[in-house]
C-alpha cells in the first residue's frame, strides 16, 4: 500500500499503537462506569491496527497479527448471542445481565457483570468488522 | 407437547435429518429408511377410531398464549379422515416411489425431505385448531408442492408448473389469512371450536360475509376450483409419485377440508350454499369436458381430478343445506355430506391407484400419450386389471365404490331441488342436470383411460421402451388400493360406522345421536339409479364416437374461457412491466439512488411537518448561545463551503475529516464525552477509509455533469438542509411524552450496576439494539468482503483468460 520506506514512522507507529491499544483497553474496561465501552474501545483498537497498516503494509501486519478478521466478527457474534443466552438459562428473558461482587484473590473485591461479556462481544465485532473492511478495501489494488 | 404433536411433526424432523444421513447410506434407497415413518404413523391414527367414535381428541400446547395462538391438536372424525388418508396413502406412496426413483439417477434425498416436509404440513393443516398454526402448516403444504413440482428443476415446465401452483396457492392463502384476521376480530378467538360455538353472534356480523368468501378463495385455490383450476395439469410435471399423493389424495384436498370444517360456522348462509354448490359442479362439469380432449394420460387424471374435487365441493355446498332442516327426521340433505365424505374417501383410494397405473405405463413403454398406446392388457394384465378396477370406479359402475358414492350425489343433486329455502326450488334444477352432464363425460374419459391404453393393436414402434410387466414393487401399492376400492363397493359399511360417521358429525355438530349411515350396493329403482342407466348409455354412444366430436371441443372452446392463457399473458405483462420499471428506476448509479432518497425524505418529512402542524417555534427554552459555539459553527461552515467547491478529492476528504472533529467538539463542550470519543474515533477511521478507497475511485473531473442535474441536486441539498434545521428547531416544542433519560439516571446502576448511562442502555437496557446492529454491521463487513474479493478473483480469472 505504502510504498515509502518511512523509518520515523515506523518507528514511532511501534510505541503508538501499543499505547492506543492499551488506551482501548482502558476504555473497554472503564465503560460502565466512565465514558468508553467495547463500541468505542473496539474502534480504537482498530485504529491502532491501522495505523500500523499505514506504516508498514497489509502483509506485514498480517503477518505480526494472524488473525482471520471474518472469524473474530463471528466469534464477537457468538459472545453477544451466548450472554443473552445466560438469561435463558437462569430462567430469565433473554439478555438479562447478572451481576455481583467477588473477592477476587489479587484484585480483591470486584464487580464482575454479564454485561462486560456482552460488551466483550460487541468490541470483537467492532474490532472484526472494521479491520475486515479496511483490509479488505486495502488489499484490493 | 404431546404423543399427536410429536406424531405430526415427526417426518419434519426426519425430513431434516435425510440430508444428513444420506451421504452415509447411499447403498440403500433412501425410502426404505424412511418408509417406518409413515406405516408408524398411520398405525398410531387408526388407535384413533374407537375414540373419534365417542369424541374429539383434543391436546394442546401453547405457543404465543397471549396472542391466542395454541398448537391445540384436535382428532375428530373429519381431522382423523385426512390424517389416515395422509398417512396410509403416504406409506403406499413412499413404497411406490422406492422402485419407481431409481438410486443412481435421482436426487433421492430433496425427494424424500420434500415428501416428508409436506407430510408434517398436511398433517397440521388437518390436526389443528388454531387459524394460525393451520395457516403456517397450509403455507407449508404450498412450499413443499413448490419444491416437489419443480424436483425435475432442469425441465422448464416444471419450473413453470411449480411457479404457477404456487403462484395461485399462495394467493388463496393470503386471501384466507384475511379471512382467518377477520373471523378473529369477529370472535377475538383464533380457534376454530370457539368460533364456531360463537357461529350465532358471527353470523349476523357485517364481516361474515366477507371473511368467508376470503376463506373460500383459500379453498377454491388449494382444490383447484374453477377458475383457479390451471394450476394443478401444469403441477403434473411433478415426479408420478407425488401427483398420486399431492395432487389427488390429499394436498388439493385441503381446500374440501377447510370447507367441511367450516361448514357449520357459514352454511347458515345462502351465499355459502350457492357459491361452495355453483363452483363446485361448474368445476365438475368444466373438468370432466377438458378431460376428454387430453391426449396424455396424467392431464386426463389432472382434469379428473379437478372434475371429481368439484364434486365432493358441489355436495359439501348441497349439504349446507342440513343445517337448516337438522330437525327433519329423514336426513336428506345430510346425506349430501355423507356422499362428500364417503367420495372423498373413495376418490383418495382410485384415483391413487390410478395415478400409480399410470406411472407404472409411463415408466414400462416411455410414453403417456393414448395415440401411441393400446393393446397393453396382454403385456401387463395386472396393470390392466388395477387400471380397470380405478377407471371403472370413477365412471361410477357397480359394484365398485365410486358407484356407490355417485348414486348419493345424484340423490342429493335430485333432493336440493325440493328444496325451498335460498331459491333452491327454481334455479337448483340446474344442478342435478349439469351433474349428470358431467357424469356422462366422467365415464367417457374413464372409458378412454382404459380402452385406449389397454386395448385394441399394440404400437411397439411408437413407444420408446420394450414394454413389459412392472416388477412387483410397483404393483403392490396401486393393488391395495384397487382391493380397497372393491371392497368397500362390496362391503361400504366397513368403513360407515368407524370412518364415515364420526366425519359426518364433525361437519354437523348437530346431528342427532341416532343418526346412522347404512349404505347398500342395491338401493332400488330410484331416480339416482336411472340417471346412472342414462350415463352409460349416451356415454357408451359418445365414447364410441369420441374421435369425431373431440376437434369439435378442443377447437370451439370460446378463447375467452382460456383461463389459462389469461394467466401466461398476465405474467408476461407483469415480467415486461416490473423489467421497464426496474431499467428505469435502477440506473446504476449510485448519486441516482441518492437522489430518489433525499426527494423521499425531504417529501416525507416536510408533508409530516406540515400536517401534523409542527412548525411551530419556541426559542425560549434553549441554551445560550457562546461565543465558542459562534467559532465552531463559523469553522464547520467554512469547511462545508471548502468542500463544495474544492477541486481535489484530498482536499475535501481533509475538510469533511476537519468538520467532524469540529462536530466533536461541541460534543464535549456539551459534556457528551462517549459521544465525542465516538466522534473522534469514527472521523480517524472513516478518513482513513476514504484515503484508502482513494486509489481506487474514478476521476474527480468524471462526476462533472450537465447544469440541469447540478441545479437538481442544488436543490435537493438546500431542501434536505432546511427540513434538518425546520426538525431540530421545532424538536424544542414539540415533547410528546416525557423525557425517558430521568428513568435510566435513576435506574441505571440499581438495575444493571453502572454508572456511564450511554455504556448501560447499549449493553443492558438495549441490549437487543445493540446484539442487532453488531448483526448488522458484520453483514456490511461481510458484503464488502464479499464484493471485492469476488470481484478481484473474477479479474483475475478473465487476467487468466486472456
Amino acid at each position: 500500500m505504502m510504498k515509502t520506506n518511512d523509518v520515523l514512522l515506523r518507528n514511532v507507529t511501534k510505541v503508538v499503537a501499543f499505547i492506543i491499544f492499551l488506551f482501548s483497553l482502558h476504555l473497554f474496561f472503564a465503560g460502565h462506569y466512565n465514558p468508553g465501552g467495547g463500541f468505542v474501545a473496539g474502534l480504537t483498537t482498530a485504529g491502532a491496527i491501522t495505523l500500523t497498516l499505514l506504516a508498514y503494509d497489509t502483509k506485514t501486519v498480517a503477518s505480526m497479527l494472524n488473525i482471520n478478521t471474518i472469524m473474530l466478527t463471528g466469534v464477537g457474534l457468538v459472545f453477544a448471542l451466548g450472554t443473552g443466552m445466560i438469561g435463558i438459562f437462569t430462567g430469565d428473558a433473554f439478555l438479562t445481565h447478572k451481576f455481583g461482587h467477588v473477592d477476587l484473590p489479587i484484585l480483591g473485591d470486584t464487580a464482575l457483570h454479564t454485561a462486560t461479556l456482552f460488551d466483550l462481544g460487541v468490541y470483537l465485532v467492532v474490532v472484526g468488522v472494521t479491520l475486515t473492511i479496511i483490509q479488505t478495501i486495502g488489499e484490493s489494488d | 407437547m404431546s404423543f399427536l404433536h410429536l406424531a405430526i411433526v415427526l417426518p419434519f424432523i426426519v425430513a431434516l435429518l435425510i440430508p444428513l444421513f444420506y451421504r452415509w447410506t447411499k447403498q440403500v434407497h433412501t425410502g426404505w429408511l424412511v418408509l417406518p415413518i409413515p406405516v408408524t404413523l398411520f398405525i398410531y391414527f387408526l388407535t384413533f377410531i374407537p375414540k373419534t367414535m365417542d369424541g374429539a381428541t383434543i391436546v394442546s400446547m401453547p405457543w404465543i398464549p397471549r396472542l391466542g395462538i395454541n398448537f391445540t391438536v384436535v382428532v375428530d372424525g373429519l381431522s382423523l379422515l385426512f390424517a389416515l388418508l395422509i398417512t396410509g396413502i403416504g406409506s403406499l406412496v413412499t413404497f411406490y416411489s422406492i422402485y419407481y426413483l431409481g438410486k443412481k439417477k435421482e436426487r433421492l434425498s430433496n425427494f424424500y425431505t420434500f415428501l416428508f416436509i409436506f407430510m408434517t404440513a398436511m398433517l397440521g393443516v388437518v390436526l389443528s385448531d388454531n387459524l394460525i398454526v393451520l395457516y403456517l402448516f397450509w403455507e407449508l403444504t404450498s412450499i413443499s408442492s413448490f419444491l416437489l413440482i419443480g424436483y425435475w428443476y432442469h425441465r422448464e415446465r416444471s419450473r413453470y408448473g411449480a411457479r404457477k401452483s404456487m403462484l395461485i396457492t399462495v394467493f388463496g392463502g393470503l386471501m384466507m389469512l384475511g379471512g382467518f384476521i377477520l373471523l378473529h376480530i369477529m370472535s377475538d378467538s383464533f380457534s376454530i371450536r370457539a368460533i364456531i360455538r360463537d357461529a350465532d353472534v358471527i353470523s349476523n356480523n357485517s364481516l361474515f360475509i366477507p371473511a368467508m368468501i376470503l376463506v373460500l378463495l383459500g379453498a377454491f385455490t388449494k382444490s383447484a376450483q374453477v377458475p383457479f383450476h390451471i394450476w394443478l395439469p401444469d403441477a403434473m410435471e411433478a415426479p408420478t409419485p407425488v401427483s398420486a399423493y399431492l395432487h389427488s389424495a390429499t394436498m388439493v384436498k385441503a381446500g374440501i377440508y377447510i370447507v367441511a370444517r367450516f361448514t357449520p360456522l357459514f352454511a347458515s348462509s345462502g351465499v355459502w350454499f350457492w357459491t361452495v354448490s355453483l363452483v363446485g359442479i361448474t368445476t365438475l362439469f368444466w373438468g370432466s369436458l377438458n378431460a376428454t380432449k387430453k391426449n396424455d394420460l396424467k392431464a386426463i387424471l389432472a382434469y379428473s381430478t379437478i372434475s371429481q374435487l368439484g364434486l365432493i365441493m358441489a355436495l359439501l355446498g348441497v349439504g349446507a343445506a342440513s343445517l337448516h332442516f337438522d330437525t327433519l327426521s329423514d336426513d336428506i340433505y345430510v346425506m349430501a355430506i355423507v356422499a362428500a365424505v364417503f367420495h372423498l374417501f373413495n376418490h383418495a383410494t382410485f384415483k391413487g391407484s390410478l395415478f400409480m397405473m399410470v406411472g407404472i405405463v409411463d415408466h414400462e413403454t416411455g410414453t403417456r400419450d393414448i395415440r401411441r398406446l393400446g393393446g397393453l392388457m396382454r403385456i401387463m394384465p395386472i396393470t390392466a386389471t388395477i387400471a380397470f378396477i380405478g377407471t371403472f370406479a370413477m365412471a361410477g359402475i357397480p359394484p365398485f365404490n365410486g358407484f356407490l358414492s355417485k348414486e348419493m350425489f345424484f340423490e342429493s343433486m335430485v333432493n336440493i331441488t325440493h328444496l325451498q329455502l335460498f331459491d333452491a326450488s327454481t334455479w337448483g334444477v340446474l344442478l342435478p342436470v349439469v351433474a349428470w352432464v358431467a357424469s356422462v363425460f366422467t365415464f367417457v374419459y374413464s372409458m378412454i383411460i382404459f380402452f385406449k391404453t389397454f386395448t385394441g393393436k399394440v404400437k411397439p414402434y411408437l413407444l420408446p421402451k420394450k414394454p413389459h410387466e412392472a416388477p412387483f414393487g410397483l404393483l403392490l401399492p396401486p393393488i391395495i388400493l384397487s382391493v380397497f376400492v372393491v371392497g368397500i363397493g362390496l362391503f361400504p359399511n366397513l368403513i360407515a360406522e368407524p370412518i364415515l360417521e364420526p366425519a359426518v358429525r364433525a361437519i354437523v355438530p348437530g346431528l342427532s345421536t341416532d343418526f346412522s349411515i347404512h349404505i347398500s350396493l342395491w338401493h332400488g329403482f330410484t331416480p339416482a339409479l336411472l340417471m346412472t342407466f342414462g350415463v352409460v348409455a349416451v356415454g357408451i354412444v359418445l365414447f364410441l364416437t369420441h374421435k369425431y366430436w373431440k376437434p369439435w371441443i378442443t377447437t370451439r372452446v370460446p378463447k375467452a374461457l382460456r383461463i389459462g392463457k389469461t394467466y401466461d399473458n398476465g405474467m408476461y405483462y407483469l415480467e415486461q412491466g416490473s423489467y421497464r420499471m426496474t431499467m428505469f428506476i435502477m440506473t446504476g448509479w449510485l448519486r441516482t439512488y441518492l437522489n430518489y432518497m433525499l426527494s423521499a425524505f425531504i417529501l416525507m418529512m416536510a408533508s409530516v411537518m406540515i400536517f401534523t402542524q409542527a412548525l411551530d417555534f419556541n426559542f425560549s427554552s434553549m441554551t445560550k448561545v457562546t461565543v465558542v459555539d459562534f467559532v465552531l459553527a463559523a469553522v464547520i461552515l467554512v469547511t462545508l463551503v471548502g468542500i463544495v467547491f474544492s477541486k481535489s478529492r484530498i482536499t475535501s476528504i481533509i475538510l469533511l475529516g476537519a468538520m467532524g472533529y469540529t462536530i466533536s467538539i461541541f460534543f464535549v463542550i456539551s459534556r457528551a464525552p462517549d459521544l465525542a470519543l465516538t466522534q473522534l474515533i469514527i472521523e480517524t477511521i472513516s478518513v482513513v477509509l476514504y484515503l484508502l478507497v482513494f486509489y481506487h475511485l474514478p476521476q474527480f473531473s468524471n462526476i462533472e455533469e450537465k447544469p440541469k442535474w447540478l441545479s437538481m441536486k442544488t436543490f435537493l441539498s438546500i431542501g434536505v438542509g432546511v427540513i434538518i434545521t425546520l426538525v431540530s428547531l421545532s424538536a424544542y416544542n414539540t415533547t410528546f411524552y416525557d423525557s425517558i433519560s430521568k428513568y435510566y439516571v435513576d435506574n441505571a446502576y440499581v438495575e444493571a450496576a453502572g454508572r456511564n448511562i450511554v455504556n448501560v442502555i447499549l449493553v443492558d437496557f438495549r441490549g437487543f439494539d445493540t446484539m442487532f446492529e453488531t448483526a448488522v454491521l458484520s453483514i456490511a463487513a461481510i458484503g464488502i468482503y464479499a464484493m471485492i474479493k469476488l470481484r478481484l478473483t473474477k479479474r483475475g480469472e478473465n487476467d487468466e483468460n486472456e
